[in-house]
């Protein structure tokens, strides 16, 4: 480790690494240097003058270069000629810091000072108080007294709204520029700005919508006072009322780490509710960031809409009903039904009740018919073999690396993947990005490749075949591949926009194949630390699911059955054909998604929900069950990373957690009796019968270490109000690439849906309205729209122009969408953006209304 | 022997000149004695002259409360809906009585002068839920010549929750 230097902060010797701060370095040796402006995360900027402490350098002998040395033997120091500020000056060898000096105190007395002669003071009604590093930093370094004259304070309009989510007090602002520095930097979305000088600077949106970014609500975590605030939060409790309670995001494949705040409300009716979704730091999966998606979408499990009772249909209608009726009457059925009985799950639910789901039906019933409601992208198995290698992080790819993503708009799907992708990219990695249309990540590729319309999976079996070669052709195709063999870590990610599912499960095997070739030194670019492919799921859970067997033909860890049950899609034609008579659907909505038509020749169709959903409406038994934050329980990120959620609040009614009620009915089925909990669901069940999980238990999730940067701690000043992770920052499950070579893949093959004369795909919007999304009124204003995007050619030749309102006709289904003519769509290519999922090239008929 | 009886019949003198005297007992409840000055009895939620609440829900009050007895929840003010100058207001405030000990640190954090701890002493339940005090039976009616709230008020005339501080002397 050549680069390491000595330093020595108020006498304490260290060795860090070239490059880094001094008030980072200092932070190791837990000297804190006070900060507003600097951030661990951002680029300095020394804006605040805070961070200001003496620092020297050892003096040289300018003739002779030698060091010089005082009569002790030890060096002479210089110690320049003034304060200088810690955040910007880069530590070298030999530096001396002091930050305990009198002039240093006497330097933050006057930096506080100043700052608060345009500051309200207006604590007692700010969200910040409490956790406001203003205020601490105040209490610390200030003098308590001011020179300065109160009538001359500044006073500004506190209430100036950045767009619906983020409100703007602009005299609470201390101007450290961290909001317009995450969002430009960081974000890649530079929508706010300063305007004007002085003290009358202020912060502005320059978007329409105001402050138009999926990353909003981290501005209010980093800001150092209560300038910024959340729509959602205002004034909703003091901080040191709330109870935090550690988290997993119960949206998108990443897995992000949450901390849930927690209160009891009269307003709620003296219920505990979520009053805000904060990041909490897990460097391996968000760091300390959350998109708005994860920070507003909770709303959904306090909704007056819950389910509270079970239901039960007597006489053609749905009537409240006791837990054991409901559950009695639902094995009987299953149990008449036996081995023909049909389950269908979301890809939601936690990892004990996928289990226990998958075991009422291989056990209980020995049927293999089931699978997940709604399958968009196949390739369980694929990451299974060649997923992600365990101890990788994205956060160290950088000069050297490749990452791929094909056919999948990470900024939409999984936004934190999309971030840590993009800053990998900033720090040199290779993007290659295959897609079918621009998207976001376009910007940062180094090879950038839209292929026609339904040639996915050939442009990658051209890149597979390009690297098996690898006659260094020079065509773009050939470079890639040369960049991908010959790159010391690749990662691949692969989506499923405008692809089938068939189409998916190839794409997935020729990127398990190209990155299974190995290179001149013999390596190929799986079961190695940070390389290996990750499927870019539709959901939180959509690995774990996989895991856990809800497939027709793989038992829990991926065992094959000998004889797969029905796929979902032959589950949904037997519906209709009378062959499926009796069908259990958790956490899932096959109705109002439009795969199920009713109930069909259904005999007995049993609904879990957390909603009436459409399908509910239709079933003969509904079952309440608990939502995410009434209950605990695992969900499997898309880097296989098995992490821990806590209960919240208590559960809404009478509603049981998924796994449990499925397990009383296996009891009453004859299978063992209910486990007491979730933990020992994971233990007794998944842990012995998932091969993959057998190392694992909830203490080994659990487990923590200290993360660099330190932030989210006590000194909030230092990292602003993400929380520190005490809870868990999950284990990954090794791939089978690392205990062992795997073999290459036979790609089957497939033909792509057919294209008409304008074909369309329907891509993902991250606020595309849906059962949970659309209970969160503060996102309502942002919601996706249903859209039809086209090239302007293609509009000119159908005479429609931005604004009009067209039907497209798509499987049967006629949507109304509003058309825009904006460069999202490539010539000869339709996107249709903020409606319900429709798989692959859609042969759609457009018609203006 | 002389000098006890002269001392017992002092003895009874006293007894018996307080017979005369008005007596410092106070018939209660039929009478009431006045109580001091700085007498902590009930708590009062103030007003402003214009009837604006002074309370802006901070919930100060609860963290300093060493009983744990006060519980606030806020709510945004708006101009065609202001309960209290500024942005916040306290939509829930409620004193358990039975919890509190009447210590005043609740005035004391209260950043507005909302909470007063008054001259009423006379607290006693039949049972545990009539022992909290609401918002409404703490706060003081509308002064004279003020309005109730919520009021509708002019754009930028009470955008402050905290009065302006002066210049120290």
């Amino acid at each position: 480790m050549s680069d390491l230097v000595t330093i020595f902060v108020d006498g304490i010797e260290l060795q860090v690494e070239q490059g880094a701060t001094v008030v980072d370095a200092s932070k190791r040796v837990d000297v804190d240097i006070p900060v507003f402006c600097h951030h661990p995360k951002l680029e300095p900027v020394g804006m605040c003058r805070m961070c200001l402490v003496e620092i020297g350098m050892p003096m040289r002998d300018r003739a002779t270069g030698e060091p010089v040395l005082e009569e002790d033997g030890s060096p002479q120091i210089n110690w320049g000629r003034g304060l200088q500020t810690g955040c910007t000056v880069r530590v070298a060898d030999g530096m001396r810091v002091r930050t305990t000096t009198d002039v240093v105190d006497e330097a933050r007395e006057n930096v506080i000072e100043f700052l608060l002669t345009s500051h309200p003071l207006d604590c007692p009604i700010c969200d910040k108080g409490g956790e406001c590093p203003l205020q601490n930093l105040t209490m610390a370094h200030g003098l308590g007294e001011s020179a300065f004259d109160f009538d001359s304070k500044m006073q500004n309009e506190k209430h100036v709204p950045l767009g619906e989510l983020i409100f703007l007090d602009r005299e609470r602002c201390i101007q450290c520029a961290r909001c317009t520095r995450f969002q430009d930097e960081i974000a890649d979305d530079p929508v706010i700005g300063f305007h004007n000088r002085g003290r009358a600077l202020e912060i502005v949106t320059l978007s329409d919508p105001g402050f138009d970014s999926y990353w909003s609500g981290n501005t209010t975590d980093i800001c150092p006072v209560g300038a910024l605030t959340t729509a959602d939060f205002r004034f909703g409790a003091r901080p040191w009322e709330l109870i935090p309670v550690a988290s997993i995001s119960p949206h998108g494949p990443e897995g992000a780490n949450i901390t849930m705040s927690t209160r009891q409300e009269a307003k709620s009716g003296g219920r505990v509710v979520i009053k805000r979704i904060m990041p909490r730091q897990n460097e391996l999966v968000n760091e300390i960031w959350i998109s708005d998606h994860t920070r507003f979408v909770h709303h959904f499990a306090d909704a007056a809409d819950r389910l509270t009772k079970p239901l039960i249909r007597k006489g053609g209608v749905l009537v409240e009903t006791d837990w054991d009726t409901a559950l009695t009457t639902v094995a009987e059925k299953l149990q008449a039904a036996g081995s023909s009985a049909a389950g269908l799950s979301g890809d939601r639910p936690s990892n004990e009740d996928l289990f226990a789901f998958q075991k009422l039906f291989r056990q209980g019933l020995k049927s293999h018919h089931i699978d997940l409601a709604a399958s968009r992208i196949a390739g369980g198995d694929v990451t299974a073999q060649v997923g992600i290698a365990s101890g990788s992080n994205l956060l160290d790819l950088g000069r050297g690396d490749v990452i791929v993503v094909v056919a999948s708009d990470l900024h939409e799907e999984a936004p934190i993947w999309w971030l840590r992708v993009k800053q990998a990219a900033e720090r040199g990695a290779q993007l290659v990005v295959l897609n079918v249309r621009p998207t976001r990540l376009d910007k940062f590729a180094t090879h950038l490749v839209h292929y026609p319309v339904g040639e996915a999976v050939a442009t990658v079996r051209q890149l597979l075949g390009a690297a098996q070669i690898s006659d260094g052709a020079s065509d773009q195709i050939g470079k890639i591949a040369e960049a991908i063999v010959g790159a010391t870590n690749v990662v691949a990610f692969y989506g499923y926009e405008g692809l089938t599912y068939a189409e998916t499960d190839v794409l997935a095997k020729s990127l398990a194949n190209l990155l299974q070739v190995k290179n001149s030194d013999g390596h190929s670019h799986v079961g190695r630390v940070n390389n290996g492919l990750i499927a870019v799921w539709p959901h939180n859970n959509t690995q774990g699911a996989w895991d856990m067997g809800i497939h027709p033909a793989l038992a829990p860890g991926y065992q094959s059955v000998d004889q797969p049950g029905r796929s979902a899609a032959e589950i949904y034609s037997g519906v209709q054909d009378g062959t499926v008579q009796t069908l259990f659907v958790m956490a899932a909505d096959p109705v109002g998604d439009g795969l199920m038509n009713g109930r069909g020749l259904l005999d007995f169709l049993v609904v879990q929900e957390l909603f009436l959903t459409e399908t509910a409406k239709v079933a003969d038994v509904v079952l309440p069950a608990q939502s995410w934050a009434e209950r605990d329980g695992t969900f499997t990120n898309g880097e296989r990373r098995v992490q821990r959620y806590y209960p919240a609040i208590q559960p809404v009614g009478e509603s049981r957690p998924d796994w449990q009620i499925i397990e009383q009915i296996g009891h009453k089925m004859g299978l063992d009796k209910p486990h007491f909990a979730a933990s020992l669901v994971f233990k007794k069940g998944i842990a012995a019968g998932v091969p993959q999980y057998s190392d694992m238990d909830y203490r080994s999730i659990a487990k923590v270490e200290k993360q660099y940067p330190d932030v989210g701690g006590e000194d909030l000043y230092y990292g602003g109000t993400s929380y520190e992770n005490k809870h868990g920052l999950g284990q990954q499950w090794t791939s089978a690439a690392e205990s062992g070579d795997v073999a290459m893949f036979t790609v089957p093959d497939v033909t792509p849906s057919a294209a008409g004369a304008l074909p369309v795909i329907r891509t993902a919007a991250l606020y595309t309205p849906g059962t949970l999304i659309n209970r969160s009124d503060v996102l309502s204003p942002r919601m996706a729209q249903p859209t039809l995007h086209l090239h302007a050619a293609d509009a000119d030749r159908l005479s429609i122009a931005t604004g009009d309102a067209v039907i497209v006709s798509v499987n049967g289904q006629s949507l109304q969408l509003s058309a825009h003519v904006n460069g999202a769509a490539p010539q000869g290519l339709a996107l249709i953006n903020g409606v319900s999922y429709a798989a692959g090239v859609l042969d759609a008929k457009i018609e203006t209304a | 022997m002389i000098d006890g009886i002269v001392e017992l019949l002092r003895g009874m003198g006293i007894t018996l000149s307080h017979l005369f005297k008005k007596p410092v007992t106070y018939q209660y409840p039929e009478e009431k004695r006045p109580v001091r000055y700085r007498f902590k009895g009930r708590h009062e939620l103030k007003r402003y002259d214009n009837g604006l609440e002074k309370c802006i829900g901070c919930s100060l009050c609860a963290a300093a409360c060493p009983a744990d007895a006060i519980f606030v929840e806020a709510s945004e003010n708006t101009d065609a809906e202001r309960f209290s100058p500024g942005e916040r207001y306290a939509s829930t405030y409620e004193i358990n009585m039975l919890r509190c000990i009447f210590c005043g640190f609740c005035e004391d954090a209260c950043p507005t002068e909302a909470i007063v701890l008054e001259d009423k002493y006379e607290l006693s339940f039949y049972d545990r839920a009539s022992a909290i005090y609401t918002k409404e039976m703490l706060i003081v009616p509308v002064p004279e010549g003020g309005q109730d709230t919520p009021q509708i008020t002019e754009p930028g005339m009470f955008d402050r929750s905290i009065p302006d501080m002066e210049n120290p002397k």
